[in-house]
């Protein structure tokens, strides 16, 4: 069964002077895979994933949403697309000033127009989502990390995202607080959400991917399902990355 | 000279004693004039604080996110408003310029206009910092929900930079508050020009200089009290300011 | 032409001598405030209970009174009681209790940064308090004050303009009777204000300077 895509990736290049840190990645996403990015740092992981959201303006390349070019440059059709790409930070990026709700709340009223007690409404279903139901009065500096990261996944969610990009959603995270994340992603991927993730968490990956992609130097190197890339690689940097990483991370 | 020198050179201190009722006196027979330039000291502060707030906002805006020649055409504001004494820009704007281009302007408006113009300096270098200080992820997670840059700073930049402003902000508005005495020279009926007609009249310039030193000691007390209240009302619970 | 010879006869001739006079208001109080500034601070942190209380009277009383009323008291007040002082004078004093009150604030907190272990160190070394004070901390509060000390310079460079309103005729002042005479406000108050802007930016230049010339290696790191 070939379906569109619902995100088509097309040969993104970036360049920050003469180091090249991105360099014709390609990528095509159906809806409800869950692509996992792996590599050493300094891949290109996280430039990949903001050069998706256009926070990294790329040099090159082109990309597709449902279909439809997005045309960047134009101001409008950025924030839209922005808009239906949830993107989740490694270090959570909440607004400080704002409490939980506010958080999840913001992007409904200020971006979309809604209503401010439809936003609420909806938020406060976004944070049930997520756990923190009780915890929407608290703000960013009075949460945990792992609380932190699931509002922001919220947050997010709030968007009506058709694609969300996590970049390292757990690398910032106490070792105990990476499980309470990892179980709302999980159960993201069970109600069919679209997402391209970078971690090095193997374990969790290979549980979940459908697809494995292993990046270095700014390039795609391979891809292929959990099984074939731990077990079977073609390539040996990538047996090499996968070896190094389970040892490091554990098997699950 | 011979008879009872110890009296012939009295002490100042004694001179000063002798004097005190009568300098009790030309106080409280002065204080409820003065008081009424406490009244229009405030309002030319606060005019000049307002001024400066409305244009501060935007130059601080421009300078951290504006292009690049507007940035430089900012700093050369800043450094201008800033490099020159306020009495200059007093008598360039009331007795120059207003006469120049015959605009008819009093004392009163003139004394807002050059301390907002010169606080707007001050207080765009104040929000500047405070915007610098917050982490670039803020700016960045705004992006990624689809805001524009505008919406961005107005909703998620602003709110955070004007909260850290606030201890700067009450430091400028203890210096606007000295420095509103300064527009006694262009005959602003505030307490400092009050008390020196006083003074002149009664020839008690010392208690009443120092009566007008105490009030704008009071305003000093009274307004920093109130804008760390503000601080207090506005403070992001669990939300440390990493020194400003 | 006419006006060109207005300026070379009247003007440049008048602006030259209150420039002088500016500064030689401006560099005898910046030094008498920055001694004053230093002494303060260093009673305000290490003074007996007393001390302190006194300093730190005196830094509110100082930083909180406008300057302008404090060159009145200095000027039209005294008098009162028996103490005459010339136009100059007052100014200088003026300037220099209030400035050495500014300066003493940062000295203050400068020297409130110093960590504890270089007076522990400096201790185990046999050093006094006082010599303690002078040839450890000081050397380093200084730097760490520099910057807000060196503000508080150009600021004393602008407010020297208020020793013309009690009647000490330096810069503003020549420009204010050239003004007057002439009606030329505009012209006249924009070169004053150029003279100004001259000695602010040369003055935080030097300052720059003198920040970068002293500036330790690492030291600035720590910095609160």
């Amino acid at each position: 069964m070939m379906a569109t895509p619902i995100l088509r990736i097309e040969n993104i290049s970036k360049r920050y002077g003469k180091k090249s840190v991105l360099q014709g990645a390609s990528l095509e996403v159906n809806k409800g895979d869950l692509k996992i990015l792996i590599g050493p740092s300094g891949a290109g992981k996280s430039t990949l994933l903001q050069c998706i959201n256009f926070l990294v303006t790329p040099d090159e390349g082109r990309i597709w949403l449902d279909g439809q070019e997005v045309h960047y440059a134009h101001k409008r059709d950025l924030y839209a697309y922005r808009q239906k790409v949830g993107m989740i930070f490694q270090d959570f990026n909440l607004f400080d000033h704002l409490n939980a709700l506010e958080n999840v709340r913001i992007g409904m009223v200020k971006v979309r127009g809604m209503g401010k007690a439809e936003a609420s409404e909806r938020a406060v279903m976004e944070l049930e989502r997520v756990g923190l139901k009780d915890h929407m009065q608290k703000y960013p500096a009075q949460l945990s990390g792992g609380q932190k990261q699931r509002v922001s996944i919220a947050r997010a969610l709030a968007m009506d995202p058709m694609v969300m990009l996590l970049d390292e959603p757990t690398s910032a995270l106490d070792p105990e607080l990476i499980g309470e994340v990892h179980a709302v992603i999980r159960d993201l991927g069970n109600n069919g959400m679209t997402m391209i993730m970078a971690t090095h968490q193997i374990g969790f990956a290979s549980s979940l991917a459908s697809e494995i992609v292993f990046m270095e130097d700014g390039r795609i190197i391979e891809r292929g399902t959990p099984g074939k890339i731990f077990n079977d690689a073609e390539h040996a940097r990538t047996r090499e990355f996968c070896s190094k990483i389970t040892e490091l991370y554990g098997e699950r | 000279m011979a008879g009872r020198p110890q009296l012939m050179r009295p002490s100042i201190f004694c001179e000063f004693c002798k004097r005190m009722p009568e300098s009790l006196i030309a106080i409280g027979d002065a204080l409820p004039y003065l008081l009424q330039g406490a009244l229009v000291t405030l309002t030319v502060v606060i005019g000049a604080m307002a001024l400066g707030l409305i244009l501060g906002i935007p130059l601080a805006v421009g300078q951290v996110y504006g292009h690049p020649a507007f940035r430089r055409a900012i700093g050369l504001y800043v450094w201008f408003f800033r490099g020159i004494p306020l009495l200059a820009f007093l008598f360039l704007f009331y007795f120059g310029l207003c006469t120049a281009l015959d605009i008819n302007l009093s004392a009163f408006t003139v004394a807002i206009i050059v301390l907002g113009l010169i606080s707007s300096a001050y207080q765009s270098q104040i929000f500047r910092g405070a915007i610098l200080s917050l982490s670039e992820g803020q700016f960045r997670a705004a992006r990624a929900l689809g805001m524009s840059d505008l919406k961005a700073i107005s909703f998620i930049v602003l709110p955070q930079a004007l909260r850290l402003s606030i201890p700067a902000w009450s430091n400028e508005y203890s210096i606007l508050l000295k420095d509103s005495a300064v527009t006694y020279a262009l005959g602003v009926a505030e307490i400092m020009a009050r008390a020196h007609f006083v003074a002149t009249r009664t020839y008690q310039q010392l208690p009443l200089y120092f009566t007008a030193g105490v009030i704008f000691l009071l305003l000093t007390w009274a307004g920093t009290k109130g804008l760390r209240i503000l601080e207090e009302r506005v403070r992001i619970p669990g939300y440390t300011t990493h020194g400003m | 032409m006419e006006e060109w010879l207005y300026i070379r006869t009247e003007v440049y001739p008048a602006l030259l001598k209150g420039f002088w006079v500016s500064l030689e208001l401006i560099i005898p109080s910046a030094l008498c405030g920055l001694i004053i500034g230093i002494i303060v601070g260093v009673l305000r942190v290490y003074g007996s209970r007393p001390v302190m209380a006194a300093a730190n009277t005196y830094v509110a009383l100082f930083r909180g009174i406008p300057l302008i009323v404090q060159l009145f008291i200095w000027y039209f007040g005294l008098p009162g009681i028996g103490i005459y002082l010339s136009p100059f004078a007052a100014s200088v004093l003026g300037f220099s209790l209030c400035s050495g009150a500014y300066h003493s604030e940062y000295i203050r907190g400068a020297l409130l940064s110093i960590k504890r272990g270089q007076m522990l160190a400096a201790q185990s070394l046999g050093f006094n308090k006082v010599q303690m004070i002078f040839s450890i901390i000081l050397p380093q509060a200084i730097r760490r004050a520099l910057p807000g000390c060196g503000n508080e310079i150009v600021y004393l460079i602008k407010y020297s303009s208020l020793a013309y309103m009690i009647t000490c005729i330096e810069l503003t002042g020549q420009g204010k009777i050239l003004a007057s005479n002439s009606f030329k406000y505009t012209e006249i108050f924009l070169m004053i204000g150029v003279c100004y802007l001259v000695m602010t930016s040369v003055a935080a230049l030097i300052l720059g300077r003198l920040e970068e010339r002293l500036r330790l290696p690492g030291f600035e790191h720590d910095r609160i």
